[in-house]
């Protein structure tokens, strides 16, 4: 998919979340969205696209998706 | 006239406590006290004489038949005008009484032709019937007096005939326009003899503001307003209850039939929904389903450049799941998906989603309430814990103070707004949010409290401000919050929406809605008493369409407005069972009952039940699959009765994924605008072929009973359950009902279904189990569903859809009242004599500045694509905002909206595209391909190849 698209959309999500004045719990919460809403396929290539820079996330979905990575790690193990 | 199976209790029922017992004809009676004596005698089967009196509208007492004795009083009271009183003895037949009513009797047969026997309402008439029981055949006075037998009959409706000559001016079709529709529309004109039914100002039918609904038509008590298909196909010889198959607001209707030929539809009286009233669609709307442009026959084509090649069922279905198995061999098991109908029943979609989990082994099924209501399933789900509306339309007679906020129901959901305008008639307040001045705004007998004409795109930082005023005007109810919500989440909430940056001055400029004007509002909402909110898709299709029903439930919460009758937060669901498709887990991370795939309990209830694995990753949403198909990992579609191609934003887009897919099955009623992309067409049976529940907007379940047999051969579940055995997972149902057991059986918010319960209670509204054997009319009441209500601080957070200097106009969409959807079934109905384009609606500044006038055609350009229609100027829109609808595939509306979508749930933003207007003399280049494209399409549905014609 359109990685635009998908930054586009992951940040849409984040201007929501950002609303929480716990960062921490922000950034989990837009990481619980994504597992819980987005299509496997999905996930990958936003995480693809964030450990090729990101380019476009804003702070807070950065911090979503650095969970997201590891808890995809996690999951490998 | 009213069904024909119907007896007619002469005057409305009353609901009291209290009872009055009296005594008719020698018989005890007891009955609610202000009961009419011709009610009450009704009850114990006296059917007093009456030709005015019907029970749907108050009584009038002017035809003088329903004459009765009381003991120990003067005169003879007409007993549709005298309530019951407690000991008194009642008369309603002696030799007097018949006298009487012989001599009124007669003076109305002396102005009415006497050829009962050829008249298209012999054998159900009421003048016929009273003529009868009082055994006249002809008056004294004869027919060589004054009379109206020449007067002219209006044809000009479509679908009914006003005859003055058969009209007896009982003023029932006025009152039925007033009280029951709420048009206003009819009147009596002139005096005494003179004296005529008249429409507007005295204009044909189909000039005047009649809407068509036809309540003047089931009011009448003889042929004069009377169903061309009555006049035309004659007297049906029985009668079906069935639900109707348009909006969401679910009317009950017997479909009366002869020889297996739809008569008419006419509304149940005793439905829970439409208590016997109906609108242009649903009553009259109903010939798509014998349309000449049914495909009833199954096809097959190798590309979409080639000629459909007729085949046979089987022939059909195993070329689709060849296909769909050779795409997922290919490109793997999540390469093809499935989209279920809303317009289809509860256990259709089911199937379908069923069919795809099972047998497809993925997750990727959404139903079309991706682009319309999937916002309202995420925001009540976090906030109170249930995916759905939280009254019956009935509550709405108790609400006090009545917010419509981006629904327009007198067009969208024409019989619950004629209940509304009754309620708006009794005296509640009602604020209209709406960036139109939709009709409600001002209409007879009513006029908005309030209207704020909310700049497309800012609802959120509107209801911030309401919602500002509240607390900071101390109106919320803090008992209420303290005793019912999460206090934690409330405070955050609280604290958020007092910052002045929110107050109604500070927003003004975003909103475009004066100060004032919110502060009244929001005091009228919060002092109500019971304030209810009801919206539509003015709320959820915009980015922050989530955030704003979030924004709804947090009010309701803040103000105490939810748990009981005459509150609540009301969804007016599009199509008639979108409620039902999101119910039975048509999206992509949720099973029935809205439980996530990620669930291990529920997903291995489901595994145990089906007999098979399942995954427990959430599959693709509608507009990710398409994203997905240019992408090239999605490959082939199965989809039942829907038209993403015409229904979805940005048709381009559409379009080039449906034409980058290898295997697209569209199963439809007619050739639809995705059929045009498809692989396989498998045809579609109509509401009226199937057996089956719809869901309306209330959570009601009601049945859909077959009427006629499926023109093509099977039912829709019935073709899903051949696909499925096609692609190895066996589908063996005999009927519904079987399929409604195994939903009962795995959806706890079903457990108490049965088609028996369905059928002897009705209509349900779920929750149904052993908590609520017969249904839930009122949810929340004393606890939310999740517990305590949750609060969401719900930040303003502008669309990055705004007017430029390029795109300087905001373009909104809605829809009309005898229009429906993507029109594929009113289009091919003679609705076309009501709208037969799309247009756009123009402000008369923004119009003039472009050198616009009424009728022009303007091209409507946006950053997606350009198109052309008709200008209308008119002030109903604000300036800066155009507006139109999208029921004509020609018009294109959505080649001009964008993929911006909501941030939850990806329901796009429909609701705010912008736009350049410019005055043209010819359609656009999209337009043009777009009807060679049809026409080439339409040459290959003959079979024809239009590249070697």
């Amino acid at each position: 998919m359109r990685a635009e698209r998908l930054v586009t959309m992951a940040n849409d999500i984040g201007a929501f979340f950002d609303a929480e004045s716990d960062k921490a719990e922000a950034a989990r919460n837009v990481a619980n969205h994504l597992k819980k809403f987005w299509d496997p396929r999905m996930r990958r290539e936003i995480l693809a696209h964030y450990r090729e820079g990101g380019a476009g996330l804003n702070p807070l979905v950065r911090s979503a998706i650095a969970l997201l990575a590891e808890s995809n790690g996690h999951d490998r193990t | 006239m009213y069904s024909t199976d119907y007896i007619d209790q002469g005057t409305p029922r009353v609901d009291s406590s209290k009872t009055v017992t009296l005594e008719i004809d020698g018989v005890p009676v007891t009955v609610p006290e202000g009961t009419s004596i011709m009610r009450a005698a009704a009850s114990i089967d006296r059917r007093i004489p009456k030709l005015c009196a019907t029970d749907t509208l108050k009584a009038f007492g002017s035809c003088r038949l329903c004459l009765v004795e009381i003991e120990g009083r003067k005169g003879y009271p007409a007993s549709c005008t005298t309530y019951v009183a407690d000991g008194i003895k009642v008369r309603t037949e002696s030799p007097r009484l018949t006298q009487l009513r012989r001599g009124v009797m007669e003076l109305y047969l002396s102005d009415h032709p006497l050829d009962c026997v050829t008249c298209p309402a012999n054998g159900h008439c009421e003048l016929q019937d009273m003529a009868e029981d009082l055994d006249l055949t002809q008056s004294r006075y004869g027919l060589s007096g004054a009379n109206h037998q020449h007067a002219p009959t209006d044809t000009s409706n479509p679908y009914f005939t006003f005859d003055p000559a058969m009209c007896i001016v009982c003023s029932r079709c006025v009152r039925a326009c007033d009280e029951v529709q709420g048009t206003f529309a009819l009147t009596i004109q002139g005096r005494g003899f003179q004296s005529k039914v008249s429409a507007s100002q005295n204009e044909p039918f189909l000039a005047s503001e009649c809407v068509s609904c036809g309540a003047c038509v089931e009011a009448c008590p003889t042929v004069a307003l009377t169903e061309k298909s009555v006049i035309e196909l004659g007297r049906p010889d029985h009668a079906v209850t069935t639900t109707c198959g348009y909006c969401g607001v679910g009317c009950s209707f017997k479909a009366e039939v002869k020889d297996g030929q739809v008569v008419r539809m006419a509304p149940n009286r005793d439905g829970h929904a439409n208590h016997g009233h109906a609108c242009v669609k649903g009553r009259f709307a109903f010939g798509y389903a014998t349309h000449p442009d049914r495909v009833t026959t199954p096809m097959i084509r190798g590309s979409i450049n080639e000629p459909w090649r007729q085949v046979s069922w089987d022939e059909a279905i195993n070329y689709a799941a060849t296909e769909f198995r050779r795409i997922q061999a290919k490109y793997g098991r999540d390469s093809i998906g499935g989209i279920p109908s809303s317009r289809c029943t509860n256990e259709e979609t089911f199937l379908v989603q069923k069919l795809v989990r099972a047998a497809f082994g993925n997750n990727n099924v959404d139903t079309c309430a991706r682009v319309c209501h999937s916002p309202t399933g995420y925001g009540l789900k976090n906030t109170i814990g249930e995916s759905a509306g939280t009254q019956a339309f009935d509550s709405v007679m108790k609400a006090d103070t009545i917010i419509v906020m981006g629904a327009n129901p007198t067009e969208g959901h024409p019989v619950f707004a004629s209940q509304l305008k009754r309620r708006l008639r009794q005296g509640a307040k009602l604020i209209v949010i709406d960036p139109r001045e939709i009709a409600l705004v001002r209409t007879p007998h009513i006029e908005a409290d309030c209207h704020l004409q909310v700049r497309p795109g800012t609802n959120v930082a509107l209801f911030n401000a309401i919602a500002h005023v509240i607390v900071t005007e101390g109106l919320t109810k803090e008992n209420y919050v303290a005793d019912r919500c999460e206090i934690d989440s409330y405070r955050k909430w609280r604290t958020f929406v007092a910052e002045p940056r929110n107050s109604p001055e500070e927003t003004a400029a975003s909103t475009g809605v004066a100060p004032g004007l919110v502060r009244r509002a929001a005091r009228l909402y919060a002092t109500a008493g019971n304030g209810a909110i009801y919206y539509g898709l003015g709320v959820t299709e915009h980015s922050q369409g989530s955030t704003m029903v979030m924004c709804i439930a947090n009010l309701a919460m803040a103000t105490g407005n939810l748990g009981r009758e005459g509150v609540g937060v009301n969804p007016l669901r599009g199509q008639n069972n979108v409620q039902g498709s999101c119910d039975m887990g048509s999206f992509p991370h949720e099973f029935s009952g809205y439980r996530h795939v990620g669930d291990p309990a529920v997903r291995t209830m489901f595994e145990r039940d089906w007999g098979v694995a399942l995954q427990s990753e959430p599959g693709l949403r509608l507009p990710n699959m398409f994203e997905a198909a240019l992408d090239g990992s999605f490959k082939g579609l199965y989809v039942q009765g829907e038209d993403p191609a015409q229904s979805d934003p940005d048709t381009q887009h559409v379009t080039a994924a449906l034409a980058a897919m290898e295997c697209v099955v569209v199963q439809d009623l007619f050739l639809n605008e995705t059929a045009k992309y498809a692989h396989v067409f498998l045809p579609g049976s109509s509401f009226l072929e199937k057996d089956g529940t719809f869901t309306n907007a209330e959570r009601r379940v009601s049945r859909v009973r077959k009427v006629m047999e499926p023109r093509a051969g099977f039912q829709d579940w019935e073709v899903t359950c051949l696909l499925s055995n096609a692609l190895g997972y066996p589908m063996h149902y005999r009927h519904p009902s079987e399929i409604m057991n195994e939903i009962a059986r795995l959806t706890p918010v079903f457990a108490g279904f049965t088609y028996e319960k369905l059928d002897r209670l009705g209509s349900i509204q779920w929750p149904c189990n052993d908590k609520a054997p017969e249904g839930t009319p009122t949810m929340h009441v004393g606890e939310f569903v999740r517990g305590k209500g949750k609060f969401f601080v719900t930040e303003f957070v502008p669309t990055s859809e705004r007017a430029t200097r390029r795109y300087p106009l905001l373009l909104t969409t809605g829809r009309v009242l005898t229009q429906y959807n993507v029109g594929a079934q009113t289009r091919r109905t003679a609705n076309v004599a009501w709208a037969s384009a799309d247009r756009l609606e123009i402000h008369p500044h923004d119009a003039e500045v472009r050198g616009i006038k009424d009728g022009d055609l303007v091209g409507l350009t946006s950053r997606s694509g350009d198109i052309v229609l008709p200008a209308v100027v008119t002030d109903r829109v604000r300036p800066g905002v155009v507006y139109t609808t999208f029921h004509f595939p020609d018009s294109g509306a959505n080649v001009v909206t964008t993929e911006n979508s909501d941030w939850a749930t990806n329901c796009p933003e429909y609701k705010v595209t912008a736009v350049e207007i410019v005055k043209v003399n010819q359609p656009s280049a999209w337009q043009k391909r777009h009807r060679e494209f049809t026409d080439r399409q339409l040459e290959f549905l003959k079979g024809g190849d239009v590249t070697h014609a």
